[in-house]
């Protein structure tokens, strides 16, 4: 233990299941998610001046039950309640692991993800309570990673524990019968965590906390509980293939650069050979999903050494395969690329066509920014011109308006 | 996503209303921004001081040119704003039509834009 880094590593690492020993004890999962919080911040104050505790897991436990038992005593004193909870004991702290624990713990963990990823959880509401409760990460921390004041995220945080006591969840794998659903909607908070991160450019956003990283983390943990699972493999190799573009995605000013334009020396050829070993081999054992199908698209990118040795015939072939796996507007949106690479600007625009009817995409302004590409490509610089400025209007993102202002200020003849 | 709601009034009708009425309209929307930090949707918010005491400042040529009162001259003009995160427009429409404000003079829903993007 020389470094912080290394302790708030560690503390990470434990905070999952020092969270599942003590709910596992007492139950309580809202009281007990903030005992662990401030044991953890105990932790941090005390060991780097006294030092590591010779089993630090069951420190944390000793003072996050402590921490639980008197809070939940203080209650009972006020209103005569949780008398069978405060009779249990905290017992002896534990002090060595038993044989299993590390199974234990990877199971623990995938548990507290059920639970934070409640179905009666709004996504935010999911992904900041996955973030504190199974990351470790602070209110602070998780509000400085959404941009809110942190009261707004402690009340979100509150209220979401609320809710799952509410709705009677307890700290238990689903039944046989939801598991697969409720893990597609773990992965999908995975997911989204990802996404919130990778999306985060410079700027006001540069102390923000890597959400990609604790994406990343938290997914592998899954894996390494699943690593049967072809769906989760799949995410986890999506999420390596495209963290592995992050340094080429921005300049130094805070400006995206389109695939296309990325300097690709300057991709992490270590996340590529990982993510691209995976998806491989879950490609192999299939069953066949979306994240695999995604992470296999970003592979094929991954490998060309240039934009033009990319194979847009395969990532056409993917496309299709998930378009019929899990159809959405955006995976139509992303295919009509593929569809104007391998077959013309004007095939593009057709499939582009499609969408214009959808609800959910006709005032989208990527629908708007593709049809703008397209247009140029096929040779009809006014037409693109107008879907460049309409796209830039309906941008709901700074950097993403000013690409596209900057795509119609050339087309103008302004840039 | 981010919205601002800019609340719009008219100042001369304010003035006109009866106490009770001000009332009304201050605690409705005290009530609506507890609810609001209640359901973790509350980002912030301020009040504005009267039009009147506005300066607008404006620079030609290098030259600033400062003058009494607010930018745009119009009957109604914005006497505050409050920013929510929530999940949808449509949500943040809903709240804006039960500011109190509304009722008399009127709201608007603006999208804040993300720093954050997506190379395309």
């Amino acid at each position: 233990m020389t470094t912080g880094d290394d302790l708030e590593g560690l503390l990470r690492d434990l905070a999952p299941q020092v969270l599942a020993a003590v709910v596992r004890r007492y139950g309580h999962f809202d009281l007990a998610e903030d005992a662990v919080q401030e044991a953890l911040i105990a932790a941090a104050e005390q060991w780097p001046d006294r030092g590591l505790p010779g089993h630090p897991k069951g420190w944390l436990i000793t003072v996050a039950s402590r921490r639980l038992t008197d809070q939940l005593r203080s209650e009972e004193s006020r209103r005569r309640r949780e008398e069978t909870a405060v009779a249990a004991d905290p017992g002896p702290p534990a002090t060595a692991a038993p044989a299993d624990e590390q199974a234990t713990d990877r199971d623990d963990t995938l548990t507290l993800l059920f639970l934070c990823c409640h179905r009666e959880l709004s996504p935010p509401s999911q992904l900041a309570l996955t973030l504190r409760a199974v990351g470790g990460l602070s209110t602070a921390e998780i509000a400085r990673a959404f941009l809110v004041p942190e009261a707004t995220m402690a009340q979100r945080i509150s209220r979401a524990k609320q809710r799952i006591a509410a709705a009677g969840a307890t700290f238990a794998p689903p039944p046989a019968g939801e598991w697969a659903g409720r893990l597609a909607v773990v992965l999908h908070v995975l997911y989204l965590m990802f996404n919130e991160g990778y999306a985060a450019t410079s700027g006001p956003g540069a102390s923000r906390p890597e959400l990609t990283a604790e994406a990343i983390r938290l997914t592998r943990a899954v894996h390494r509980s699943l690593p049967e699972d072809a769906e989760v493999t799949g995410l986890l190799a999506l999420m390596l293939l495209t963290e592995a573009r992050h340094p080429a995605r921005t300049t130094a000013d805070g400006s995206l650069v389109p695939l296309a334009e990325q300097d690709r020396s300057r991709w992490r050829r270590d996340l590529i050979e990982e993510g691209t070993g995976l998806v491989t081999g879950a490609l192999t054992t299939g069953p066949l999903g979306p994240y695999q199908l995604q992470a296999a698209i970003a592979a094929v990118h991954a490998e060309a050494q240039d934009p033009g040795g990319t194979d847009w015939p395969q990532i056409l072939a993917l496309y299709d395969l998930l378009e019929r796996v899990a159809p959405s507007p955006v995976v139509t949106l992303n295919r009509a690329v593929a569809v104007a690479m391998v077959n013309g600007p004007q095939a593009g625009l057709d499939v582009l066509a499609t969408l214009e009817g959808d609800d959910r995409m006709a005032g989208h302004h990527r629908l708007a920014g593709l049809r703008a590409h397209f247009r140029e490509l096929a040779g009809q610089p006014e037409a693109a011109l107008a879907d460049y400025r309409l796209a830039a209007e309906r941008a709901t993102s700074l950097p993403e308006r000013r690409y596209l202002e900057s795509r119609a200020a050339r087309l103008a003849g302004l840039g | 996503m981010k919205y601002m709601l800019l609340i719009y009034q008219n100042p001369a009708t304010w003035r006109d209303l009866p106490e009770p009425d001000r009332q009304a309209i201050m605690s409705d929307a005290g009530a609506l921004m507890a609810e609001l930090t209640a359901t973790g949707e509350w980002v912030g918010g301020e009040a504005l001081a009267d039009p009147s005491t506005a300066r607008s400042v404006r620079v030609r040529d290098g030259v600033p040119a400062v003058t009494d009162g607010p930018f745009a001259e119009a009957k109604e003009q914005m006497v505050g704003y409050c920013i929510v995160d929530c999940e949808t427009q449509e949500r943040a429409v809903e709240i804006a039509a039960r500011w109190p404000d509304a009722r008399l003079w009127g709201m608007e829903v603006r999208p804040l834009l993300s720093p954050d993007g997506v190379e395309m």
